[in-house]
């Protein structure tokens, strides 16, 4: 199975032409607030690895001097600078380690928070397109790569940098050509280290993708659980699991090989580099132009560099999976929210609003498919009318109602209401002043006052009981915890009707200007069905509402009905007139069963 | 039975959370064990169980892998020789083959070159080979575990998921597994190597210098007991990180699904803040965990220094009161050094795995979670022939908590072909009696059966063939349209899933969508709505073409006509099998062989619906006011 990442053209894809590190740079904003930190860290990391080295020639002052001769005093001093030095070492590494764990766990946190916000701000086209298990592993496993990268990827580049040209250094000092001979041992390493990042680059991108997969799987599969326990597919789906997981553990095993490989190669580059100083060396100490201690020495301080070369390869490693996983979390931070305030939105206030709602024009095309599901919708709903709109099941009356809380815009024509254009409308008031229950009520695993609230968090007691009383929920309150009850994940403890009633206290809670209730009462049964409709119908009095409905019971709710079919309003008026004078309308709505036969028996 | 004793309900504001200021908004759980699986309890006892099965876990999944593991050491032995011959070999170089140099013989320097040049191959070879095959036995390890979770999370029940959320399924198998996969990725090099030198280095300094060995000795004390700290706040630490990692993940799942409420209800914010609270807690505690090791690694350099030190000042008085050579105090301290070095490694490995561990600890939880609906040891075959599907239910009792039963020693025989239709008002356990049936749940008393089977001896596999149930829920995977009708008969051609659509009146809007039926449902342009997807759900219980046939509110979102249409085509559907309707509409009540009024989780009234429409009972005025409701 490909990775299905997201097939937006959109959006860039991190290739050849920009650099691979640049979504990486681009995160040192979130690096800023800990800069003074990581000064502070890099200079006890530098520190401790001076004490470190320290210790061992103090070590070699002690058999030269105090014991050569014989100075129990001087002994002691030295032991005890010895032993200052070892918990200076200690001090400075625990300061590194401490300081480090806040600023790359606190950088984690703020870009997790930070990406999340944005996810929030994103259109419902946007999560449509994506998966969720792609969004997760951005916002878990790719932030913990690039935590891992700050934390000692980073840090251990800058380290065994310095400490490679400061060995290096040394070496040209002490013996010009054959110091000469190991800077040239750079080349290899850099072009074994070009090679190797590239290819790690996409082996570590292709994981990532992959990962978000089986996220996407594993999710997909808790949410249809029940589809899939009822068909007893367990097996197919975990075939498809473990097609999902051999394709992480192949790339797993793809990246591992990589990762030999130049390991290998780092430990052999030094090795060779060592095998020609010796000839070299020894030969220019056969020729006279090198003394056998300078010839020492200088192989002991080579052989300091062996540790950050080979090194190089899981930093390189490291490196990369942190720039894929940057360009991942870029490729979500850098997508605009196409659905925002303008500049000049105003705020409308309830009071305002006399709530006209007119549809001119109106078009709509989900993004990506050529054809559009509304055409030209002309359509106005008076102050306090309701309207019900009436179709065939896919014809557009859900995806029409979801423009008027803005969750798309439209793509031709504009949507009024009181003769703002709703585009002119600020968004949290816009939403503030619409209420709206979905075809599939949707409910958190929270308490069912945080699922009633979501609205309005500072709604009074009162206010929750009079919604839950119209809409026929006062189960609510013989729920073993009251309100205070955790409803399971998409209520899913709760059956079908009360779901959907809850959600219909949810729309009518806060009084809005504008209710869109799309298909209210479609899993109500017919008692508690009547009770709603004469409570619905108290508040639609006075309340603009656009309604999907599906039955004849329900359409009596509306004050007129508006066909819409082929993406486009054929008929408006009264129930009555409608049926008398449109056969489609009859077609959709008639309330007599047609005797289907073998089955009818009254 | 594995339902268990009813527990006692934590406090208020507190269910178990780290932070009980997180609690509040999520409300209390009805199951005191929401969050957990059954195997994680607070009680020591409990803790220490589980942290013997995740060993234990460790240990099975790197059971097969025992030889390609033993090949691997070897041949880090074998890397880690060639890397101590390399510098020794230069030194060989400097003293033997300089003089015969000089005198003009290259014999000896080539020769050294040539061993050191072998032994640089050698240690190339070694090392490229032992990387990849650590690799390959980590991925194997992973692959292993990952799907065993998954395929244990299969067959735990709907009832274990519903208090489980897929959210922390979802974390489960990522972020816990991704902690495993760190100990994997560089876990066993590091221990193998600092394990060897630190074995080693011991050693010589025995045979060394035993006193001064003695004074090194006096380190261990303070490493072990240094190290049994660092064991236990670590185990406390992850094991909190893992769970504030499942509840970030179970926010972000959740909220991210539900973005259409979200957006509509400009909910934004107070999930940001929430989702704040809990990123903050999960940094919190990873903060901790990694501040624990910030101490440990410092504090065993402390010992090793502290100890050098020590070295330093006995052993130089003991070579001034000549017990020693100066050598051999240059050679130990040298010694000393490589001896505490690995130690820092190890220290990074023991964190490894105990985060490893922690993660580990919650997949054992979930492997150990026993099925509530369990396959049968030996399943009994369905009688064959034709026209089977009786359905009997004999004294049922039945409560999701075990405090509030729904159903009550309910009697409930269905003939086989028979379709019954059962209404009653919300919550009076009309989908309870769907989902045993479909035994999404066993009774807690009594049987349930079909065609004298009881369900609980039936395979699972054998169940599904014959019993199909269709809810509101119409879950479509991901995939094609044709894929997910597919599902109800994975072997059916292209040509039966077309007539499984066209049958149920799918097909024209299916062929109208961008690919036809190779339409992606979650791609851009498979949008369906819900009454699409019912259709879709209908055509693929259509196609799985079972026994018994349990309709739950199949057509709450189909348009009058369509509705229709799938009822026309369930008549031919239902003429020979057998079938229970939950429907609010009359419509499809009336449609029935039989009616069901089920009140407080008994039957009230039975018989066929023209029957029961004269009596004057429940239906007969349901009956009258579903008439009046016509205009």
């Amino acid at each position: 199975m490909p990775a299905q990442r997201d097939g937006d053209p959109a959006i860039p894809r991190a290739d050849g032409r920009v650099s691979p590190l640049r979504n990486l740079w681009r995160l040192r904003r979130y690096l800023r607030p800990y800069a003074a930190a990581y000064v502070l860290l890099l200079l006890a990391a530098l520190a401790a690895t001076g004490a470190g080295l320290a210790v061992p020639l103090v070590a070699q002052r002690v058999v030269d001097g105090p014991i050569a001769r014989h100075d129990p005093a001087g002994l002691l001093r030295l032991g005890g600078l010895a032993l200052l030095l070892g918990l200076v070492e200690a001090v400075l590494i625990f300061i590194r380690r401490w300081s480090q764990s806040s600023s790359s766990v606190g950088m984690e946190a703020t870009i997790r928070a930070d990406l999340y916000a944005h996810l929030q701000r994103l259109p419902a086209g946007f999560h449509d397109r994506w998966q969720s298990g792609q969004l997760l592993s951005r916002a878990i496993s790719d932030l913990s790569v690039l935590r891992r990268f700050l934390s000692f990827g980073l840090l251990f580049l800058v380290l065994n940098v310095v400490t490679y040209v400061a060995v290096v250094v040394l070496l040209l000092r002490l013996h010009g050509p054959l110091g000469l001979l190991v800077a040239a041992s750079a080349v290899p390493l850099f072009l074994i280290s070009r090679r190797f990042g590239r290819h790690y680059h996409t082996a570590s991108r292709r994981m990532q993708d992959q990962q978000g997969d089986v996220a996407t799987l594993v999710e997909e599969t808790a949410q249809g659980l029940r589809t899939m326990k009822a068909y007893g597919r367990g097996p197919e789906l975990a075939d498809r699991f473990a097609r999902r997981a051999r394709a992480l553990h192949d790339t797993g095993v793809g990246k591992g090989a990589l990762l030999a490989r130049a390991s290998a190669l780092f430990d052999l580059v030094p090795n060779l580099t060592l095998g020609a100083t010796l000839v070299g060396g020894a030969t220019l100490v056969a020729r006279g132009t090198l003394t056998i201690g300078e010839l020492v020495a200088f192989v002991s301080l080579q052989l300091m560099l062996i540790w950050p070369v080979q090194s190089l390869g899981w930093i390189i490693a490291n490196g990369q999976e942190a720039a894929t996983a940057a360009d991942r979390i870029h490729e979500v931070l850098d997508t605009p929210p196409s659905i925002v305030d303008a500049p000049d939105a105003v705020a409308l206030t309830r009071p305002a609003v006399r709530g006209r709602l007119r549809f001119e024009g109106v078009s709509f095309r989900y993004p990506g498919s050529a054809e559009p599901v509304l055409r030209e919708i002309e359509l106005t709903v008076e102050p306090g009318e309701t309207l019900a709109l009436v179709g065939a099941t896919g014809c557009g009356k859900s995806t029409l109602l979801s423009l008027v809380p803005r969750l798309y815009d439209v793509t031709g024509g504009r949507i009024t209401l009181d003769g703002h254009d709703l585009r002119g409308v600020r968004l949290d008031a816009l939403r503030r002043l619409v209420g709206v229950a979905f075809e599939e009520p949707t409910l958190f695993s929270m308490s069912v006052w945080e699922n009633l609230t979501l609205g309005c968090p500072d709604a009074t007691g009162d206010e929750v009981r009079a919604a839950l009383a119209l809409a026929q929920a006062d189960f609510a309150y013989d729920l073993p915890w009251g309100l205070a009850t955790r409803v399971g994940e998409q209520g899913l403890s709760l059956s079908g009707g009360q779901r959907q009633r809850l959600a219909l206290a949810r729309a009518v809670l806060g009084r809005p200007a504008l209710l869109v209730l799309d298909d209210p009462l479609s899993a109500l049964d017919v008692q508690t069905e009547a009770l709603v409709e004469a409570a619905l119908r108290r508040v639609l009095r006075d309340t603009t509402a656009l309604l999907v409905v599906h039955r004849p019971s329900t359409v009596a709710l509306a004050d007129r009905v508006a066909l819409l079919d082929g993406g486009r309003i054929t008929a408006v008026g009264r129930h009555s007139e409608l049926l008398a004078t449109v056969p489609a309308y009859r077609a959709v709505l008639a309330a007599e069963p047609s005797p289907a036969p073998g089955l009818v028996r009254s | 039975m594995s339902r268990r004793p009813p527990r006692q309900h934590p406090p208020a504001g507190d269910d178990g959370q780290p932070g009980t200021a997180l609690s509040h908004w999520r409300g209390r759980a009805t199951d005191p064990d929401a969050d957990r699986s059954r195997a994680e309890d607070d009680s020591p006892e409990a803790v220490a169980r589980l942290r013997g099965r995740s060993r234990a876990l460790l240990r099975d999944l790197l059971r097969p892998h025992r030889r390609p593991l033993g090949v691997a050491v070897a041949l880090l032995l074998a890397q880690n020789a060639a890397a101590m011959a390399g510098p020794y070999l230069v030194m060989l170089g400097i003293d033997r083959a300089v003089p015969p140099l000089r005198a003009g013989d290259p014999g000896p320097l080539a020769a050294v070159a040539g061993a050191f040049a072998v032994a640089a191959v050698t240690e190339y070879v070694a090392r490229r080979s032992y990387l990849t095959r650590s690799a390959r036995i980590g991925q194997a390890v992973l692959l292993d575990l990952r799907q065993r979770v998954y395929g244990h999370l299969l067959t735990l029940s709907v009832g274990f998921h519903e208090r489980y959320t897929s959210g922390r399924v979802v974390s489960r198998l990522t972020s816990d597994v991704d902690s495993i996969a760190e100990l994997v990725d560089g876990g066993i090099d590091t221990l193998v190597a600092a394990a060897l030198s630190v074995l080693s280095v011991a050693a010589i300094l025995l045979w060394l210098d035993l006193p001064l060995a003695a004074v090194t000795l006096l380190a261990f004390p303070f490493l072990f007991w240094l190290s049994r700290w660092f064991a236990r706040a670590s185990a406390r630490a992850y094991r909190h990180s893992r769970e504030a990692v499942a509840l970030v993940i179970v926010h972000f799942v959740e909220s991210l699904r539900g973005i259409r409420a979200v957006q509509a209800f400009r909910r934004e914010p107070r999930n940001q803040q929430i989702f704040v609270t809990v990123n903050d807690e999960y940094r919190r505690t990873s903060l901790h965990g990694f501040r624990l090791i910030a101490t440990y690694s410092p504090g065993i350099k402390v010992i090793g220094n502290v100890t050098v030190a020590l070295v330093l000042g006995y052993g130089g008085w003991r070579v001034l009161g000549g017990a020693t050579e100066v050598g051999v105090l240059a050679a130990f301290l040298l010694y000393l050094r490589r001896f505490f070095e690995p130690m820092q490694e190890l220290s990074q490995f023991y964190n490894s795995l105990q985060s490893a561990t922690a993660a580990l600890e919650k997949l054992a939880g979930v492997l150990d979670e026993q099925p509530g609906v369990p396959e049968p040891a030996s399943p009994v075959p369905l009688p064959a022939g034709p026209g089977r599907g009786a359905v009997t239910f004999h004294a049922v009792s039945f409560g999701y908590l075990p405090q509030t039963p729904i159903l009550t020693g309910l009697d409930l025989v269905v003939p086989a072909g028979q379709t019954v239709a059962l209404i009653g008002p919300t919550g009076a356990g009309k989908s309870t009696v769907a989902k045993l049936l479909a035994r999404f749940h066993d009774p807690d008393a009594g049987t349930v059966e079909l065609d004298g089977v009881d369900l609980r001896d039936l395979s699972d596999a054998e169940l599904r063939r014959a019993v199909v149930l269709v809810t509101q829920e119409n879950h479509l995977f991901g995939g094609s349209v044709a894929e997910n009708i597919r599902f109800g008969r994975p072997d059916a051609t292209d040509a039966a899933v077309q007539a499984a659509a066209r049958a149920i009146g799918a097909h024209d809007f299916i062929a109208a969508l961008p690919d036809g039926y190779a339409t992606e449902v979650h791609r851009r342009g498979g949008r369906l709505s819900a009454g699409q997807r019912q259709l879709v759900a209908f055509a693929r219980a259509f196609l799985a073409d079972p026994r018994v046939l349990i309709l739950d509110e199949a057509t709450s979102s189909l348009d009058v006509p369509t509705e229709r249409l799938v009822q026309r085509a369930l008549a031919t559907v239902l003429r020979d099998r057998t079938a229970l309707v939950i429907a609010h509409r009359l419509s499809t009540v009336e449609t029935a062989d039989r009616v069901l009024v089920i009140d407080c989780g008994r039957i009230v009234e039975d018989g066929p619906p023209a029957h029961l429409a004269t009596t004057g009972g429940r239906y007969a005025a349901l009956h009258r006011q579903w008439r009046d409701s016509l205009v």
